[in-house]
């Protein structure tokens, strides 16, 4: 094994019960090539930080739908940089209203996909953060 | 590599989880890690849960944590996942019935990716169950992929095997097969409330009562369960303490460690001793007779004599 596989956790935190979008992304990513660890709904930001550190992923993708992201994500956010994970890739999928795209970047999140969106593009996106990473 | 060795037996969850990335992926410093932690491992009691997919095994397993966190001892969870031979990639989905257990300090859960191994585990998974019980965990309950009938490695990591039955999946005679159903210690037959479960129960013991030769002075217990409401797991917790402490009362506990002790020594010779060989022959000579042999011009037992014979006779 001369790659160290890539860890992505995808979660879908808050209280609505629709997965789909969640699955289809954790799909294309195993297909991508990548671990994916599915920790399925209503996660809580506490259950979700313990989850990426007990995993010891690279990466964070959240699904949401409820419109609680601008709670959620601040919260778990800054869970990951008190637990050490502060270098984790963090992206978003689901319902996110353009006006508040800049203000979760700014908290360090690195991408906010919506609906529609080609998986390919997701996984691209997460190839291309690998390799900065790498450059870096 | 010191810091985060001490950071992991201290008990802090970042280093542990980082000390198991290292040995999964054989990371610089994995051996020497292995080195240093090993003379701490052999105090946790390894339980194999096994069974088809769908079986219920990692709902079974939250409701066991739950049962050995009352009890007050720690647990950690070791869940394998196929890799797809297509991607490499994997979907590691046992967390979404054990998410409960996460936020409990007294339980590790990690999902692995089998990466290739077709026996049922991943190559590294007796490494994670050796780091985490070198970090203190005192039962580890090691969950293999969905399992068919061959899928046996996990009999020779595990101290006791719990293999799981579910009603619908055949008849008498799948139950007198070799494989899955030999290496059980403890068998369970869980959703024991759907239609036919008292059928594969009767069969189940019906082919246990086969057991005529049987010296073992271990009576192979049977227990019902239903893992989503959680019935049926304090007997099944009471099975496998009986057993762990038949183990050590019997002396089988020291077979048991000897004969993984091989196994263990056995395959790190042979990857090892493989892969000094193919540093020596140069991967030249080594693709030239992988091609003949593709060409069909050598059989593969000349094809590994001809490696062999050039070193003298010290490779034999």
């Amino acid at each position: 094994m001369s790659q160290k596989p890539y860890r992505i956790l995808i979660t879908k935190p808050g209280l609505d019960g629709h997965d789909r979008g969640a699955k289809i992304i954790a799909k294309a990513l195993r297909d991508g090539g990548f671990e994916v660890i599915y920790t399925g709904l209503r996660q809580t930001p506490e259950m979700i930080v313990e989850a990426a550190l007990q995993e010891d992923v690279q990466a964070i993708g959240l699904s949401i739908l409820s419109g609680a992201h601008m709670t959620l994500i601040p919260r778990t956010m800054s869970l990951l940089g008190q637990q050490g994970l502060g270098d984790v890739l963090v992206f978003l999928g689901g319902i996110i209203p353009e006006e508040d795209i800049p203000s979760l970047l700014e908290l360090g999140v690195r991408g906010v996909f919506g609906p529609g969106t080609p998986t390919d593009e997701v996984v691209a996106f997460i190839r291309k953060e690998i390799a900065a990473q790498e450059g870096s | 590599m010191n810091e985060l060795l001490e950071g992991a037996l201290s008990g802090q969850r970042r280093a542990i989880a980082r000390l198991i990335s290292t040995l999964e992926n054989e990371e610089p410093g994995a051996r020497e890690a292995l080195a240093r932690l090993y003379p701490r491992t052999g105090q946790a009691r390894v339980i194999g849960i096994t069974g088809a997919p769908g079986s219920g095994k990692s709902t079974l397993i939250l409701q066991m944590a739950r049962e050995y966190r009352r009890r007050d001892m720690t647990v950690g969870v070791v869940a394998v996942d196929p890799t797809s031979p297509f991607s490499g990639g994997a979907l590691l989905g046992d967390r979404v019935r054990m998410q409960a257990l996460s936020t409990d300090p007294g339980v590790f859960l990690r999902s692995m990716a089998s990466r290739g191994s077709l026996g049922g585990l991943a190559q590294a998974t007796s490494r994670v169950i050796q780091a985490l019980d070198a970090c203190g965990y005192r039962r580890i309950l090691a969950e293999t992929v969905g399992a068919g009938q061959t899928e046996v490695d996990v009999a020779h990591l595990a101290h006791t095997t719990v293999v799981i039955q579910v009603p619908g999946l055949g008849d008498d005679i799948q139950a007198l097969k070799a494989g899955i159903l030999e290496i059980a210690d403890i068998l369970v037959v869980n959703k024991a409330d759907l239609s036919g479960a008292e059928q594969t129960v009767a069969t189940l013991r019906a082919m246990l009562g086969l057991h005529s030769g049987s010296t073992s002075a271990w009576q192979l217990p049977l227990v019902k369960t239903i893992a989503t409401t959680g019935a049926g797991t304090l007997e099944l917790i009471d099975a496998i303490e009986r057993h762990v402490a038949y183990l050590l009362q019997s002396g089988q506990m020291q077979i048991r460690e000897r004969a993984r002790a091989a196994k263990e020594l056995e395959e790190v010779l042979r990857a090892e001793l493989l892969r000094r060989a193919l540093a020596r022959w140069g991967e030249e000579r080594y693709r030239q007779a992988i091609e003949r042999l593709a060409a069909h011009q050598l059989d593969p037992y000349t094809a590994a004599e001809e490696l062999l014979k050039d070193e003298g006779g010290r490779m034999k």
